[in-house]
């Protein structure tokens, strides 16, 4: 009588079957290499301290989610990994991330150099006021690639990777602004991935959608993990259980005294220890919905 | 049953008392005001067409403007047209592209700094300076040591599109959602790039119809041009040297004679003008309406 409701959960947590579902348990035993570094990383705007001493380690061909309460600093923490917040003014990070064993933060480093490998898509779906064809070919287009032929097979290979190129094929030439949100957000991984980066950071990349174009986007990010490395933020802890193999949890630490709040990692595992046998109380009290 | 039949109905009309006898007011005024706007603009351009439509013609806009006694069927504005033409279009190449890259600067470079700052308060502070100023600046600093020419007037016409250039594209540019600049920015654009080919697209209809308009309002400018290029009545194709004229110069020196030929003649000037004028809005509408294409 237990056997086929113990099913039913396991299918709600994991929406693989089985045959791909071991890979994946092996590569969480022996994680594959270290893809992001981070060490005491703190982050300022201006003269808040938004994010105070993160340290954790990203690996490579995972799927890593960052959850937590409005304010933690999750966003903030997956924008240091691209230097996307370099472009908000004030904005400055100390301590270091590295990369692939580089530093993201030294000196002689260019942003555009790093945002080409660690690509990411926006909460909001941000699809450029062009075509449907010139959003994909854009990133190939401004880093070098002007051949009809290979852009026009990049157009389809991200489009397909996306699950978006039966639904726009016809319509190409569209404009990109015409597409509904959970399409929008569909082009927008297909324009990350056309350049074929390494790592795709998404900030909360179904927020704005249904629940069947998150449960497409859901499943597209299970099928490229194998080539991609992704870490996503999300407020949807059971969208983490579903698709994440390691969760950050992220809280607001209040200091009475100076009246301030910065974001700190509370706790940072595998996803099913996180959610069922979490080591912090307060990862313990967010998880089982008692805190918001 | 019964507990459906006792429910209240909600009323659903409209209100009555104060609220309906305001909601009347405010609307009457509303049209009134339209109607006195409309008013003094539709007598304009009908005096003007009734005083000029006569004398327009192919041979009127071609022909060399003759001596103020002679008679209204007697030589055209040819000159003022080719004036107007040139030294407006030479202003255009002038103001547009510099105003466009002041903007540029302004809103995806310069940040708040303090150079920024500095020529967005100056731009500001241009648009206000008085037509007739922009004239006398370019006479002391170029007419005086080179003298008349339509380059001089298009100096003139130029200093006055430049703040309604920038401001105009300012606006525009700030209107771009800074989502799309990170979009771009995350496949590794540099700042270059994502001005080029994300900022400036998305913008560039309103600025060409901003642009547009700055254009239209130097073509019909006088005092500017005063003291720039003398305002002759022989034609002058040569716009970087020599005196020239223009329409709003023809119109001015025409509406002060006192023979009939001459005051036709300024009419038909003016309703030239008046075209001119509209062609370039329609354009802008156009050209606006064409780059809104992928931003439905």
């Amino acid at each position: 009588m237990d056997q086929p409701e113990q099913n039913v959960v396991t299918n709600t947590q994991l929406p693989k079957s089985e045959v791909e579902m071991a890979p994946d348990a092996a590569a969480l035993d022996a994680p594959g290499a270290i893809i992001f570094d981070a060490k005491k990383v703190s982050c300022y705007y201006g003269s808040f301290r938004a994010v105070t001493d993160v340290s954790l380690s990203i690996y490579e061909h995972e799927i890593t989610a960052f959850i937590g309460p409005s304010g933690c600093g999750k966003t903030t923490v997956l924008r240091t990994l691209n230097r996307m917040n370099d472009l908000v003014p004030g904005a400055h990070v100390d301590g270091d991330v590295h990369y692939r064993g580089a530093s993201l933060y030294a000196k002689d480093v260019s942003p555009i150099a790093v945002r080409r490998r660690i690509g990411m898509v926006f909460q909001k779906p941000n699809p450029f006021p062009k075509s449907i064809y010139d959003n994909i070919a854009y990133g190939p287009r401004i880093n070098g690639t002007h051949n009809k032929g290979k852009l026009n097979e990049i157009v389809e290979r991200s489009l397909r990777q996306a699950a978006l190129w039966d639904e726009v094929k016809d319509r190409l030439n569209k404009s990109g602004l015409g597409l509904s949100g959970g399409q929008a957000q569909r082009l927008c991984i297909a324009r990350t991935l056309a350049v074929e980066p390494d790592v795709v950071l998404m900030d909360e990349p179904c927020s704005a959608l249904d629940p069947i174009a998150t449960s497409a986007i859901e499943d597209l990010m299970q099928d490229i993990k194998s080539k991609y490395t992704i870490v996503i933020v999300t407020h949807n802890m059971p969208q983490a259980t579903r698709v994440s193999d390691r969760t950050a949890f992220f809280s607001v630490l209040r200091n009475e005294k100076s009246d301030t709040r910065t974001g700190v990692l509370v706790e940072y595992g595998r996803t099913e220890q996180i959610f069922q046998d979490p080591h912090d109380d307060r990862t313990k009290a967010y998880v089982t919905g008692r805190m918001g | 049953m019964a507990v459906v039949a006792e429910q209240q109905q909600p009323d659903l009309r409209e209100a009555k008392g104060w609220r309906r006898t305001s909601n009347r007011i405010a609307t009457a005024l509303m049209v009134i005001a339209f109607v006195l706007v409309i008013v003094p603009l539709g007598f304009v351009l009908f005096t003007v067409i009734a005083k000029g439509a006569s004398i327009i013609s192919w041979s009127f806009l071609t022909s060399p403007i003759p001596p103020q006694v002679l008679p209204a069927n007697v030589g055209g504005i040819g000159p003022a047209v080719l004036g107007t033409i040139e030294i407006t279009a030479l202003a255009t190449v002038l103001a547009v592209p510099l105003g466009i890259l002041g903007a540029i600067y302004l809103n995806e470079y310069g940040g708040k700094n303090w150079l920024a700052a500095l020529i967005g308060f100056f731009s500001d502070v241009m648009t206000g300076v008085p037509s007739i100023i922009m004239g006398l600046f370019i006479f002391s600093i170029w007419v005086l040591h080179f003298g008349y020419s339509g380059l001089a007037g298009a100096f003139a016409l130029g200093c006055l599109m430049l703040p309604v250039v920038i401001r105009s594209t300012d606006e525009m540019l700030k209107l771009v959602p800074n989502s799309l600049r990170e979009g771009s920015y995350a496949v590794g654009a540099t700042k270059a790039r994502v001005t080029m080919t994300v900022v400036l697209p998305a913008a560039i209809g309103g600025i060409v119809s901003g642009a547009l308009l700055a254009v239209a309002r130097a073509a019909g400018e006088t005092a500017p041009l005063l003291f720039t290029i003398a305002t002759v009545t022989a034609a002058n194709p040569n716009v970087f040297s020599g005196a020239n004229t223009s329409l709003p110069s023809q119109i001015f020196t025409n509406a002060s004679s006192s023979f009939a030929g001459a005051q036709a003649r300024g009419w038909g000037a003016a309703l030239t003008l008046i075209v001119i004028a509209f062609i370039l809005m329609i354009t802008a509408r156009f050209v606006t309406a064409r780059f809104a294409r992928f931003s439905r």
